[in-house]
């Protein structure tokens, strides 16, 4: 069990309005990400859930039952922090078996348990080493393992990943996205990178200054932003805005098109643009172009198209695929 | 530093002051040596000559020799358990957010900038004397006898005056290594279950080690040291009862006029203190390499 639900919470530093007011459901079993850009309040959010801010208005109910005024501890919840925050004298074995110890377990019990999420976690050979001997990866799975050993209700995880290399933040997002399907447990997650939030989450909370801008899945936030915030969030590269003529005779203030939605050409096309930069990736290329008449344009073809600066290419916005928006920036439905 | 070159040249530029500080440790180590063999009493300068043993045999069956090394170990330990077990607990108040918390900082560090001397006149005569000190006050308000400190309990007194003073020392350093403690690690263990005592043993202690490391083997420096404290409130008495090692070599030295005998208690000093350093190394010294 471990459904979570916030009404009408808020939360305010001094003068500062970190968090209006938000509601929002967390299902039994849901992988949630909260994204937004920094300082948007999503830490703050996970946080209050977490117990270790006070509300400064509103409700947050763990499986109905009201725990606003709960201590972090009573909350039944497990938290995985950005820097991990293990404890930098016990080997890991004791960290993993702290929590455990303070629920005064039997030391039976205890070591089972350490030995199973060690089991699961790929850490047995690692037990009697200290934190600061383990790589970031490693670390990364002890500060997990002594979450999971607790058997929470949910998972709470403060953007666990923005310490590790490229290489690693992707087998790490494999293995959360694993555990999950495992443990079948809630969890609340929460990052910068839409990448993460695309390829975990069954339901992605994009906030924007204390608000929710969209709930949904990932690709219901791809196909149908609710407006230009969430449209230029969500998706890599992001969005084109188009104003002016052509946004005009679509009936919008601005109209959107994705990069991967615009199709080039050598030879003919609506627009004309000059390529500036063409990122090579191997599979798709991404091309930054000066379009005529509308400004910058990022545009993603084939690796196999081949284009480099100062090139002349044609593009066409494929129309099905095409966003509009009104001029307070609310995505309009066709 | 990694090349022969930077080596070299690091080598080179140290070596000035590492030969300043060799030459004025071993000038007077080696000049109290040579005056511990040597009988040389003030009182009669030109009669000076060869003594062999006798000055350290003279120190040894001094009625004062194993009163004052006991004494010693007692101003160091108890010293270092008041200043340690009452700094980690001002250090852990002082790192609460507080009003006023800056001036608060001040007034606690300030005993330590309160010379030797005249913080232990302060404790003679304004808080300690049974006449009119504000302990004699207090007992009189309660309708009890006033405690005469340094007649009853010298060494006790003695102490006390010192732990003042070294207490702000400790809750410095030990309130700094607190301030480090890193906030996710304390929030971890909250909900982890860790109440206020739990984290405090099982987090909070562990970090202070380093801390609580230095501060016992600098004060310890200090501590066997201990002489103007003695002098203007006890004068190392009544008898023998809060002379240590320090107080008693300057009794011998200026005193009695004694300067062979004196140096023969600095060099059995020196060893002493080596030898509390070698055990103190070994108990504590590991938790500074880490």
């Amino acid at each position: 069990m471990g459904s979570i639900t916030l009404k009408n919470v808020s939360k305010v530093f001094g003068e500062a309005k970190v968090i209006p007011s938000i509601d929002l459901e967390i299902n039994d079993g849901e992988f949630v990400v909260f994204v937004g850009p920094s300082g948007c309040g999503k830490s703050t959010l996970l946080r209050l859930i977490a117990g270790l801010e006070d509300v400064s208005g509103g409700q947050i109910l763990i499986d109905g039952k009201d725990v606003t005024q709960s201590a972090p501890a009573e909350r039944g919840l497990a938290m995985v922090f950005q820097s991990y925050a293990l404890y930098p004298h016990m080997s890991v074995r004791n960290n993993i078996a702290f929590p455990l110890k303070m629920a005064k377990l039997d030391k039976a019990v205890i070591d089972k348990k350490v030995t199973d999420a060690a089991r699961v976690l790929n850490l047995t050979d690692y037990l009697e080493r200290r934190p600061s001997q383990l790589s970031g990866g490693q670390r990364q799975r002890v500060a997990i393992g002594r979450a999971i050993v607790r058997e929470p209700s949910a998972f709470l995880f403060d953007e666990p990943l923005s310490n590790l290399d490229a290489a690693l933040r992707g087998t790490m997002r494999l293995e959360i996205s694993d555990l999950h399907h495992q443990l079948k447990t809630t969890m609340v997650y929460v990052t910068h990178d839409q990448v993460e939030a695309m390829t975990m989450a069954d339901k992605i909370v994009v906030l924007n200054r204390g608000n929710i801008e969209q709930v949904g899945s990932p690709l219901d936030l791809y196909k149908s932003p609710r407006n230009l915030f969430v449209a230029g969030f969500i998706g890599s590269p992001h969005m084109n805005f188009v104003d002016g003529a052509y946004a005009q005779s679509k009936n919008a203030k601005t109209a959107g098109i994705r990069p991967e939605h615009l199709n080039l050409s050598k030879d003919s096309g609506l627009w004309t643009g000059t390529v500036k930069v063409a990122e090579h990736l191997g599979a798709d290329t991404f091309l930054h172009l000066d379009v005529d008449g509308i400004g910058q344009i990022t545009a993603r073809c084939d690796g196999e198209f081949g284009a480099h600066h100062g090139d002349k290419v044609f593009l066409t916005p494929d129309e099905a695929k095409l966003h509009r928006f009104d001029d307070k920036g609310i995505a309009l439905r066709a | 530093m990694a090349t022969q070159n930077t080596k070299t040249l690091a080598r080179l530029m140290m070596a000035p002051s590492v030969l300043l500080l060799l030459v004025w440790m071993i000038v007077p180590l080696a000049m109290t040596l040579w005056f511990s063999f040597q009988n040389y009493n003030l009182l009669n300068p030109g009669n000076v000559s060869f003594a062999g043993f006798f000055n350290y045999q003279y120190f040894y069956t001094d009625p004062a020799f194993f009163q004052s090394i006991w004494n010693t170990l007692v101003i160091v330990g108890g010293v270092l358990l008041i200043t340690v077990v009452g700094g980690i607990a001002i250090a852990l108040l002082l790192d609460q957010p507080i009003f006023g918390q800056g001036v608060v900082r001040i007034l606690v560090i300030s005993p330590f900038f309160v010379m030797p001397p005249v913080a232990a006149l302060i404790w003679k005569n304004m808080i300690m004397h049974p006449g009119y000190g504000v302990l004699a006050d207090i007992a009189k308000f309660f309708g009890l006898r006033p405690v005469d400190w340094f007649a009853q309990y010298p060494l006790f007194s003695i102490v006390i005056i010192v732990a003042w003073q070294w207490l702000p020392f400790a809750t410095l350093i030990l309130l700094t290594a607190l301030q480090s403690l890193d906030g996710e690690q304390k929030e971890a263990a909250e909900m982890d279950g860790a109440n206020f005592f739990n984290r405090f043993i099982y987090l909070v202690l562990p970090h202070l080690a380093r801390a609580i490391t230095v501060v016992i083997l600098i004060q310890t420096i200090f501590l066997l040291g201990v002489y103007a404290e003695i002098l203007v409130t006890t004068n190392g008495g009544p008898g023998y009862a809060s002379t240590n090692l320090a107080f008693l070599i300057y009794r011998t030295a200026l005193l009695g006029y004694d300067v062979g005998g004196a140096s023969a208690g600095g060099i059995i000093a020196v060893v002493l203190a080596n030898i509390v350093a070698f055990f103190l190394m070994r108990a504590v010294g590991k938790n500074l390499d880490r």
